[in-house]
């Protein structure tokens, strides 16, 4: 036990003499996540302000009809409405400056009354890097183009959102998930960091000097993952911790699921470090493999981009990935609000990669000094 | 004390030792002497539990050295060749670590931490980072690091590559003072004059055999030399007569140095200054010198130790 306990001392030791990789862990998923938070809608408290929506409007009708719609289209909330002439409509969109415009052309009106004869042509033009934005502005013009015209009238209907949570009166913080992912994301780095700090202890003959000791591998590991495990423990009580301060992300579910996942998915990170030693020869050889490897699971984990957005068969998919138990775990226990009980699964799976990332490093270590 | 038995090793194809054989008595000094790759830090790491021999067995005091946990382990104290140290990391804080890897801490390891760095003169740079420290000063925190669990054996892996005269002196120095303390030293190098000055007894291994095991002075005695009479001539001559004269086992001539081989040099030498002071061959310079580990490894290999 008191080589167990000072191997762990060492690590944390070293951990935090390098400001390198304390910034690289605590403060980078800070900064990160802040952006990343802000961008996805920040902390909840915009959530009732509209959208809206930029559309260029080419009015070459001139008349009654023409003016009826545009009037109707700067009526609506959720757009923001610009009279352009035609050439700097194509100008603007051509340019990424607008993602829509629309142009209503000449004796609009007169055609779009009559009954007979050819039916009026509205021509969109559209940014195709835009595109989703560009169909959901379409289908509300279609709507403000029946009203105008007198076909639609009044809308059926009015739609109330209502967001939903397992806990009442909790809202969507993105900050809750935009750090969450950036944390996991600096975590894995740091399980690279283990991984290839092995690798130099052994570069070194550290190991040479540990194997002629009477210690056993599975005391030098151990202490390996408990140390790491502390390490992540500390980086997302840190990380939640601000984003509490300061953006009112809270644990919305158990606060006993969340820790039960962080200590797995520090376990899990840790494995993964003895998992990438022992495939590693060199520690420069391990570096770019593990980046690479690291970079995918952070990805589909969805941590850059919630895994909800993914296609279906994505979904499911990334589910053979460790961090995306990770990450659906913290939200769940954070901005979700969900029980404890939904945090048992994401935190067996998690202590199940652990354990597999381990017992293949376990197979695979050349143990043997050379 | 030690008996490593029968060692056998091979990586693949590659033989790295092949039945390796010799004991070191308590409080012995043993130099494993041979070239690069010969076998000497293979051997030595199966001495230290690192590697798995493909057959034979390493015992001390008679009992084997197997497995990670083997309390026999605690009675061997290994400096690797490597500057095994945390750069980051004071030279109190390693010790501290290396110390517990035995079950040594709190006041007990404090002891012994301040023994091992005044044996190796460090005490002053005890709270150092060893990332500021010189090369000579690394290699004498790793002769240390070695000493905090009082090992009854020490085993040395080229301890003094790479380090300044005045730092391989001060290891030298420590490595005198823990012999006279009774400590059983195994000492690998290439280094004849370390193996001259420290060593006991000699253990050759070339080709990963060993090829002589020996006091240095039996060794000695294995060439067919025992001292060689070095003249500097004013003129040049042929040594033919020199060499028959019964002491003198070759005599030759190279850039006015007469160069004699004598089988006894307190008898022989004043027959050959006799012999050229007869003949009116006048010399500016007398010198003998001594038979060395080198002829030794020469005579047995037909290779330099150094070079091979």
């Amino acid at each position: 036990m008191i080589a167990f306990l000072a191997l762990i001392r060492k690590d944390l030791r070293i951990f935090f003499q390098d400001r390198r990789a304390v910034i690289m862990s605590f403060v980078a998923p800070i900064l990160i996540g802040t952006f990343f938070g802000y961008v996805f809608g920040g902390d909840g408290s915009r959530y009732n302000e509209p959208v809206r929506a930029k559309v260029l409007v080419v009015d070459q009708d001139n008349g009654p009809a023409g003016a009826a719609i545009v009037s109707g289209m700067e009526a609506e909330k959720t757009l923001e409405v610009r009279r352009v002439s035609l050439d700097e409509a194509q100008d603007l969109v051509r340019k990424g400056k607008a993602s829509l415009a629309v142009a209503i052309p000449a004796g609009f009106g007169q055609q779009a009354m009559s009954v007979i004869g050819e039916r009026p042509k509205l021509t969109f033009y559209v940014d195709p890097s835009r595109a989703m934005e560009s169909k959901m502005v379409q289908g509300m013009l279609t709507g403000q183009f029946l009203r105008a015209m007198g076909r639609g009238g009044r809308m059926p209907f009015e739609t109330i959102e209502v967001p939903l949570t397992a806990k009442r009166g909790a809202i969507y913080n993105a900050y809750a998930h935009s750090y969450g992912g950036m944390a996991i994301q600096f975590i894995l780095f740091l399980g690279i960091d283990v991984g290839i700090g092995m690798l130099l202890d052994r570069q070194r003959g550290l190991w040479k000097r540990f194997a002629s000791s009477p210690l056993s591998k599975w005391t030098l590991l151990g202490s390996r993952v408990v140390s790491a495990t502390i390490i992540v423990m500390l980086i997302l009580a840190v990380v939640f911790g601000f984003a509490r301060i300061a953006f009112g992300v809270k644990i919305e579910g158990s606060l006993i699921g969340f820790t039960g996942i962080c200590a797995a998915f520090g376990m899990m990170t840790a494995s993964y470090g003895l998992f990438i030693a022992s495939i590693g020869k060199t520690p420069q050889g391990a570096r770019g493999l593990s980046i690479l490897a690291t970079l995918l699971m952070v990805m589909l984990s969805g941590a850059w981009i919630p895994s909800f957005l993914f296609p279906k068969w994505l979904q499911d998919a990334t589910k053979v990935v460790p961090a995306r138990w990770a990450m659906d775990g913290l939200d769940g226990m954070s901005w979700r609000g969900l029980p404890w009980t939904e945090a048992v699964l994401p935190t067996l799976v998690l202590l199940g990669f652990a354990c597999v990332f381990g017992v293949i490093a376990v197979a695979r270590f050349r143990w043997e000094a050379e | 004390m030690l008996s490593v038995i029968g060692l056998k090793k091979a990586y693949g194809n590659i033989t790295a030792i092949n039945g390796v054989s010799f004991d070191v008595g308590k409080g012995e000094t043993i130099g494993l002497l041979g070239p690069n790759g010969a076998g000497k830090t293979t051997t030595v790491s199966i001495i230290a539990g690192l590697i798995v021999p493909d057959a034979g067995q390493v015992l001390i005091d008679g009992s084997a050295i197997s497995g990670d946990t083997n309390p026999v382990k605690r009675r061997i104290g290994l400096v690797p060749q490597d500057l095994a140290l945390y750069d980051e990391l004071p030279a109190v804080a390693n010790l501290e670590l290396f110390a517990a890897l035995y079950s040594i801490s709190g006041a007990r390891a404090a002891g012994v931490i301040d023994q091992a760095l005044g044996l190796v003169g460090l005490t002053e740079r005890a709270k150092d980072r060893v990332g500021t420290f010189s090369g000579g000063m690394k290699r004498r925190l790793n002769l240390a690091a070695a000493l905090l669990h009082d090992p009854d054996v020490l085993l040395l892996d080229e301890p003094t590559v790479g380090v300044d005269p005045q730092s391989r002196n001060a290891i030298f120095d420590n490595l005198e003072t823990l012999k006279a303390r009774g400590k059983t030293l195994v000492y690998t190098t290439h280094y004849m004059e370390e193996a001259e000055r420290l060593c006991d007894r000699i253990v050759i291994v070339d080709h990963g055999q060993v090829i002589a095991n020996e006091t240095l002075a039996g060794l000695y005695r294995q060439l067919p030399v025992s001292n060689t009479l070095l003249i500097d001539l004013e003129c040049a001559f042929d040594p033919v007569g020199i060499q028959e004269l019964p002491e003198v086992i070759k005599a030759e001539v190279q850039n006015n140095r007469l160069s004699v081989s004598l089988k006894d040099l307190s008898t022989g030498a004043p027959r050959v200054l006799a012999w050229l002071a007869a003949g009116g061959h006048r010399f500016e310079n007398i010198s003998t010198e001594a038979p060395s580990l080198e002829n030794v490894f020469l005579t047995m290999t037909g290779r330099s130790l150094r070079d091979s």
